[in-house]
């Protein structure tokens, strides 16, 4: 019976950014398992769908909405467990560094320019002299600022256009995809170069505002594949013959079946998106001191990393931690909204 | 086939004029380039104004624009205002970078594929977990720290392989960078095939196979790998351009003078034609290697057929 249920269920991944031909097979695969299918997984097939307050008092079984299910995986998964404990305590970090250490990461002494690991800094000093603690524990908040942000933005962006271009196909759907091709054309690394070396006093909003330009396409065509499977469910045309609205349609019925691979994917991005800013801060058209962040650290102290790799190793470390953090919070995700690994 | 080639070679049309465009703005956004030119000098008048009119820095920004795409389409991808065509540096940048986007390249998919089908077949065994946990790390170490820390443990702690790479280019010298490019790419190379080969490994056909009782090897490289690489192809396809993107840092870090370097130079002697001709050959690489992965799909899966 599980491994029934791996092959039966509506796969919300499946065609997600591909081309046409292939969402094609995707819709006549799902119309095969559907033929083939027991009664009893005809009801699991409409538990994707969204009527969570549809049933009445005296219906005993509640059926567990997509998002009940995960949940319900999630809860239990040692991954998510220490990946989100790991988030909380970084996102704490973040807002209050003065919670982790009392030492002011600007304040420097040129003679202990750095010096290793001392009772009272556990990191030693920098070259400038500073405490590689007190850095670490400030460039927190720089890199999840940025990850976050861009985000959410990358993510708003992308479902909004995505979700357009998929709904009404079309010439929405052309001009959206091909734009999005014009900025999935251009290497991140690379738009970088050209796109931040241009401005020149640089705040963290230009760093995220860069990474939602450059990062909304990835998620369009996610958002786009997702909906344009949605849209062929039997429930939207139900929804569609009794008169539904296309905004209702779309928010209602489509949005809450076509949002999980975009949790998905941005989860991961966002760890992504937080090494990109220390990548591109590292090439030095991201963040500027007097900004504290992991990438300057670590681009400062890679000059003198054979003679003094702690001033390198620290922020690094935090940073790498931070990047796990989301990506494995993002595979657990992953591993609970896509039916067809249970 | 054919029809279908040169539908996407057509729709890539307005996609090379957006992104070259796009960049072309970025470029001349970046201030005056005679100014910079003379660097902290006030330049003379009239040989500011004899530049000016040799490069059309006087026409509005989409004519010289148009001028520019006109002289790309007869290879003449213009000069510096030092005077060195920007076909030169091309000629010179461009080969050391392709090979080392080919060694990492290779090193990708010789060890990302085998990694991910090693793990793959042995599902929720001891190699499949390392493989997941070890990819995992790798994919969260942001490459220039994977770059150093390796720079000097192999260079020059144990003196294994060169550690830096210069003028002279040999295979021997690449082979570090390369996997240090390569690694991040290797790892999500290793799990999506990981992924595709568990999934596929319950499919009806490879039952099928094994129970007509063909050998173990020619299951798992004509029926299991086969159809699991799908996926695969794709995603290596659209690295291809993300690698040579990567090669910035990884350039960096092992001095070597690629397009990384020519392109950095560029932009700090804002030298427009240098930027705007090395990113145009980037994004037709990156557009040809999109269009070569849409025509792997047919020749790896038979079920796709292309009107």
């Amino acid at each position: 019976m599980p491994d029934q249920e791996k092959y039966n269920e509506a796969d919300p991944m499946a065609g997600a950014g591909t081309e046409e031909e292939e969402m094609q097979s995707a819709i006549e695969n799902r119309q095969f398992d559907l033929g083939t299918m027991e009664g009893e997984t005809l009801v699991k097939g409409e538990r994707l769908a969204d009527h969570p307050e549809a049933p009445s008092a005296d219906e005993r079984v509640v059926p567990r909405s997509l998002w009940q299910d995960a949940w319900r995986d999630l809860r239990t998964n040692p991954i998510f467990i220490v990946s989100s404990l790991l988030i909380v305590f970084l996102v704490l970090v973040a807002i209050f560094p003065s919670m982790m250490t009392s030492t002011n990461p600007l304040n420097c002494d040129l003679s202990k320019s750095q010096l290793g690991p001392t009772g009272g800094h556990p990191f030693g000093f920098d070259t400038q002299g500073c405490d590689v603690y007190a850095r670490t524990v400030y460039g927190a908040r720089a890199s999840i600022t940025v990850g976050v942000c861009a985000t959410v933005g990358a993510a708003l962006v992308g479902t909004v256009l995505g979700g357009v271009a998929g709904f009404f196909g079309r010439w929405p759907d052309s001009v959206i995809s091909r734009v999005a091709d014009i900025f999935f054309g251009i290497p991140i690394l690379l738009g970088g170069l050209v796109f931040l070396s241009v401005i020149k006093n640089k705040s963290i909003w230009i760093v995220v505002a860069f990474i939602v330009v450059l990062g909304w396409p990835q998620l369009a065509r996610i958002g786009r594949g997702a909906v344009i499977t949605a849209k062929e469910q039997d429930y939207v045309t139900a929804a569609r013959a009794l008169g539904a609205s296309n905004n209702r349609l779309m928010l209602r019925h489509i949005l809450p079946n076509a949002v999980a691979p975009i949790i998905v994917v941005a989860t991961i991005a966002l760890g992504t998106y937080i090494a990109l800013e220390a990548t591109l801060s590292y090439l030095g058209v991201g963040l500027r001191p007097p900004t504290v962040s992991w990438g300057i650290d670590i681009s400062a102290a890679s000059d003198s990393f054979s003679v003094a790799p702690h001033m390198l190793l620290f922020p690094a470390g935090a940073l790498s931690i931070t990047v796990l953090a989301f990506i494995m919070l993002g595979d657990a995700v992953r591993d609970a909204l896509d039916p067809k690994l249970r | 086939m054919g029809s279908y080639v040169l539908r996407r070679l057509l729709q890539m049309i307005p996609v090379f004029i957006g992104s070259t465009f796009l960049i072309f703005v970025m470029v001349h956004a970046l201030g005056d380039p005679v100014n910079a030119l003379f660097g902290d000098r006030a330049p003379d008048p009239a040989v500011a104004a004899q530049i000016r009119a040799q490069y059309n820095l006087n026409d509005p920004l989409w004519k010289q624009y148009v001028l520019y795409m006109g002289r790309l389409f007869r290879w003449d991808f213009g000069t510096t205002f030092t005077g060195q065509t920007v076909t030169s540096q091309l000629a010179a940048a461009y080969p050391t970078t392709l090979k080392l986007t080919a060694v990492a390249f290779t090193i990708e998919v010789i060890f990302g594929i085998g990694l991910g089908l090693l793990s793959g077949l042995r599902r929720g065994r001891l190699a499949d977990s390392s493989v997941l946990i070890l990819t995992l790390v790798v994919i969260s170490i942001p490459v220039f720290v994977t770059g150093y820390v390796l720079q000097y443990l192999v260079g020059v702690r144990w003196g294994v392989l060169p550690a830096t790479v210069g003028f002279d280019v040999t295979l021997r010298s690449l082979i570090l960078p390369g996997i240090v490019l390569a690694s991040v790419s290797l790892a999500y190379v290793a799990r999506l095939t990981r992924t595709t080969v568990a999934e596929n490994s319950r499919a009806d056909f490879v039952r099928t196979a094994v129970a007509k009782g063909l050998p173990r090897h020619r299951v798992v490289v004509n029926h299991l790998l086969r159809n699991s690489l799908i996926p695969v192809v794709t995603f290596l396809g659209t690295d291809l351009g993300a690698l040579m993107g990567g090669a910035l840092v990884t350039e960096r870090i092992f001095n070597i003078h690629g397009v990384g370097y020519a392109l950095y130079q560029g932009i700090v002697r804002q030298s427009t034609n240098t930027v705007v001709g090395f990113v145009t050959v980037l994004i037709i690489i990156f557009l040809l290697a999109n269009l070569l992965v849409d025509l792997l799909y047919a020749v790896l899966d038979p079920r796709i057929r292309y009107a």
